[in-house]
C-alpha cells in the first residue's frame, strides 16, 4: 500500500496534441467521404419533386423508389449481370493470377524474368489506351454486346499475377519440397500446399477484383449495346437520359448497389486492411 | 530399408562445380551422417539421393536400382527439413498422413498407422491440433512421423534440429538415434554439428568444398584424422596445432622444446604437432610428450572439467585440468600431453603424417 501511495497520480486524461490533429483530420475524412453516401441515401428516399431539396433527412421519405426499381425487370436483371461479371472475373483472377504467380515464383525456367517483366510492363499501360485494341478485339472475335466480352479483359490482370508472386515468393521451398517427396505431382502441390498458404493474399486479390468488377463503368459501357446486358453501373446511367435525370431512381439504384459493398467491408475489413497493407498499392 | 551407393557424383550450377565426382556406399540399415562447414556440399548431396536436385554426373543408385532419372515420389525415400516443413494449415493427423497421400490404403487404415506413428512418437494427445500449436520439438516430431508412417526405404534429414534450443536438441538427438535403433532404417543426415555428428552416426562423412575428406566412425575420426580440417573439425574444443621441425626422431617445436617421434611418421621437414585440449594436462612430464608452459589467459569452468587457455610466445593452446581444480588467470602453468596421443601432419599439405 506504502508503495502504491507513493507513485505519483496519473492525470485524468492526457491527450497529446498530435492526437487532437490526427482526430481532427480523420473527422473531416470521414465527414467528407461519408457526406456523398448520405446524400444518396436520402435522395433515394424522396420523391422526384423533392430532388433539388438539399436538406439531408428527407422532409417526406417514401420507399416508392425501391418499390418501383425492384419491380422493375431491368434493374434486377442489371443486378444479375453484375453479379454474374463480377463473380466469374473474381473466380478466374484468383485461378489464373495464382497459378501464373506461383510458377513465376517457384519454377526456374528460360525467359522466366523476360515473361515477368512483359506482365508486370502492362501495368504501366492506362486502361484508357487500352480500350481500343479490346474493342477491335471483341469486334474481330464477334464478342461485342455479350458477357464474355465484359468480363475478357479482366479475366487475369498483371496486378493480381505481381500480388501473388511476391506472395508465393515467401512460402518455404521446403513445404512444396516436401509434397513432392510424399507424392503430390505439380498442380496438386500448388492447389492442396501453395494456396492455401497464401490466403491472406487470395482474400485481399478476391475483394479487390470483385469490387474492381462490381463498380466498373466505362468498359461495360463500351462494350454493351441492349439494354439486357448492362451492369448495374450502366444501366444506372441509362436513367439519365437528356432532359430527364431520374436522380432518385440512379441514387435508389445506387444505394442497392453499394449494400453488396458495405457487406463485403464489414465481414472482410479485416482481410482488406491487411491486403492494402501487403499489396502496399491500389485499393 | 535400403543400399545406398554414390558413384563419381557431381553437381554443377552453371560452370560452377560444387560436388566434385564424390563416392560413398552406404549399406543397409546404417545411420550415416554428412558434416561439413556450410557450402561444403553436404545437403546438395542429401537433396541429389532425394531427387530435389538434379544430378549433373555419376549416379546413384538406391537398393541397387539407378535413380538418377527419378521423381522423388518414385524413390521411396522419406526426408525430414530443417524448418519442419508441415503444413499450417492441416492438423497434425492430417500431416502424417500427408506421408501416405500415394498409398492405395482405405481411410482406416491410414489412420491406424496414423495412431500407430502418433504413439511410436508421443503424439497421440496432439494429433487434432494445429501445427501452431506446438513447440518446436513436437513439430520436429510431426515432421519425423510423417516421414515414418510410409514406411520408406531410407530416412533423409536435412539439418533437423538446428532450430531447436540446445536442450531440446539435445533430446531430438537421442530420440531419433532411439528410433532408428528400433526402426533400422538406412539413414542418412546432414548437419555441420560435429557433436551431432559423433552422437548419432554409425559413420560420419566429413565433406569440404564438394569433396570427401574421410569416412569412418566416430571414434576413427576422432583417433585418425587424415588431414587438419578433419582434426579440427572433429572434437571439441578444436585440437591444438603447434608448428614444429621434425630432426631426426624428434619434433623441434618452433615456440621452444621439442618432442619424440615415431619412426612410423614420414619425413617432412616442416610439420605441425596436434594435441587434443582433453590429452593436454596439467601433470608430471612424460617422456617424449608434449610439454607446453605459459600463462593462464582464460579459464572455462564447465564443472566436469576446466578448459585452460595458455598463452606462450603469441600462440594460445588450450589444455584441460580436472573440474575442481580451477587456474587462476596470470598464472604459470606447464600441461603435458603423453607421445602417444599426439598427431602429425605436414604444413604445406596439411595430410597426416602417419597413422598413430
Amino acid at each position: 500500500m506504502a508503495a502504491a501511495q507513493s507513485l505519483p497520480a496519473l492525470p485524468m486524461s492526457k491527450v497529446k496534441p498530435g492526437r487532437v490533429v490526427a482526430w481532427t483530420l480523420l473527422f473531416i475524412g470521414g465527414v467528407i467521404m461519408v457526406t456523398p453516401l448520405l446524400f444518396m441515401l436520402s435522395t433515394s428516399l424522396k420523391d422526384a419533386s423533392q430532388v433539388y431539396d438539399l436538406r439531408i433527412v428527407p422532409a417526406a421519405p417514401t420507399l416508392e423508389n425501391y418499390w418501383q426499381i425492384l419491380g422493375d425487370g431491368r434493374f434486377l436483371r442489371w443486378l444479375a449481370n453484375s453479379t454474374i461479371v463480377a463473380l466469374s472475373v473474381t473466380v478466374s483472377n484468383v485461378f489464373f493470377d495464382s497459378l501464373v504467380g506461383y510458377t513465376l515464383a517457384k519454377f526456374r525456367f528460360r525467359g522466366r524474368y523476360i515473361v515477368f517483366v512483359a506482365i508486370l510492363s502492362t501495368l504501366m499501360i492506362p486502361t484508357e489506351m487500352l480500350v481500343l485494341p479490346w474493342y477491335l478485339m471483341a469486334s474481330q472475335f464477334g464478342w461485342l454486346d455479350s458477357y464474355w466480352g465484359i468480363m475478357f479483359p479482366g479475366m487475369m490482370t498483371a496486378f493480381g499475377t505481381f500480388l501473388m508472386k511476391q506472395f508465393f515468393e515467401g512460402v518455404p521451398d521446403d513445404f512444396l519440397e516436401a509434397a513432392r517427396i510424399d507424392g503430390l505431382n505439380e498442380f496438386t502441390i500448388w492447389w492442396k500446399i501453395a494456396l492455401p498458404l497464401v490466403t491472406p493474399a487470395l482474400s485481399a486479390l478476391a475483394i479487390f477484383t470483385f469490387l474492381g468488377n462490381w463498380t466498373a463503368f466505362f468498359w461495360p459501357l463500351i462494350v454493351t449495346t441492349s439494354a439486357e446486358l448492362y451492369t448495374l453501373p450502366v444501366g444506372l446511367s441509362s436513367f439519365a437520359v437528356e432532359q430527364s435525370i431520374q436522380w432518385e431512381k440512379i441514387m435508389t439504384g445506387a444505394s442497392i448497389a453499394t449494400l453488396p459493398t458495405l457487406i463485403i467491408f464489414l465481414f472482410l475489413q479485416r482481410y482488406i486492411v491487411r491486403g492494402v497493407m501487403l499489396a502496399g498499392l491500389k485499393g | 530399408m535400403a543400399t545406398i551407393d554414390i558413384d563419381r557424383l557431381v553437381k554443377a550450377y552453371g560452370r560452377t562445380q560444387v560436388v566434385h565426382g564424390i563416392d560413398l556406399s552406404i549399406r543397409d540399415g546404417e545411420f550415416v551422417v554428412l558434416v561439413g562447414p556450410s557450402g561444403c556440399g553436404k545437403s546438395t548431396t542429401l537433396r541429389m539421393i532425394a531427387g530435389l536436385e538434379e544430378i549433373t554426373g555419376g549416379q546413384i543408385r538406391i537398393d541397387g536400382r539407378v535413380v538418377n532419372e527419378l521423381q522423388p515420389k518414385d524413390r521411396n525415400i522419406a526426408m525430414v527439413f530443417q524448418n519442419y516443413a508441415i503444413y499450417p494449415h492441416m492438423s497434425v493427423a492430417d500431416n502424417i498422413a500427408f506421408g501416405l497421400y500415394r498409398a492405395k490404403l482405405s481411410k482406416a487404415e491410414k489412420r491406424a498407422r496414423v495412431e500407430q506413428v502418433a504413439q511410436t512418437l508421443g503424439l497421440t494427445h496432439l494429433l487434432d491440433r494445429r501445427p501452431s500449436a506446438l513447440s518446436g520439438g513436437q513439430r520436429q516430431r510431426v515432421a519425423i512421423g510423417r516421414a515414418m508412417v510410409r514406411d520408406p526405404a531410407a530416412f533423409l534429414f536435412d539439418e533437423p534440429l538446428s532450430n531447436l534450443d540446445a536442450q531440446l536438441r539435445t533430446q531430438m538427438r537421442i530420440e531419433i538415434k532411439r528410433l532408428h535403433h528400433k526402426l533400422g532404417t538406412t539413414s542418412v543426415f546432414v548437419t555441420h554439428d560435429q557433436v551431432e555428428a559423433m552422437t548419432m552416426a554409425d559413420r560420419i562423412v566429413v565433406m569440404r568444398d564438394g569433396h570427401i575428406l574421410q569416412v569412418g566412425t566416430p571414434l576413427e575420426l576422432y583417433e585418425k584424422p587424415v588431414d587438419v580440417f578433419t582434426a579440427r573439425f572433429i572434437g571439441s574444443p578444436t585440437m591444438n596445432l603447434l608448428p614444429a621441425n621434425l630432426r631426426e626422431d624428434k619434433a623441434v617445436l618452433a615456440g621452444g622444446g621439442s618432442v619424440a617421434v615415431p619412426r612410423t611418421v614420414a619425413p617432412s621437414s616442416d610439420i605441425l604437432v596436434g594435441a587434443r585440449p582433453q590429452d593436454l594436462v596439467p601433470g608430471p612430464a612424460t617422456d617424449g610428450g608434449l610439454t607446453v608452459s605459459g600463462t593462464v589467459a582464460v579459464v572455462e569452468t564447465l564443472g566436469s572439467e576446466t578448459l585452460v587457455h595458455l598463452e606462450e610466445g603469441g600462440q594460445t593452446v588450450i589444455g584441460s585440468a580436472p573440474g575442481r581444480q580451477i587456474p587462476a588467470i596470470g598464472e604459470h602453468l606447464t600441461l603435458h600431453a603423453p607421445a602417444d596421443r599426439l598427431y602429425y601432419f605436414d604444413k604445406a599439405s596439411e595430410k597426416a603424417l602417419a597413422a598413430r
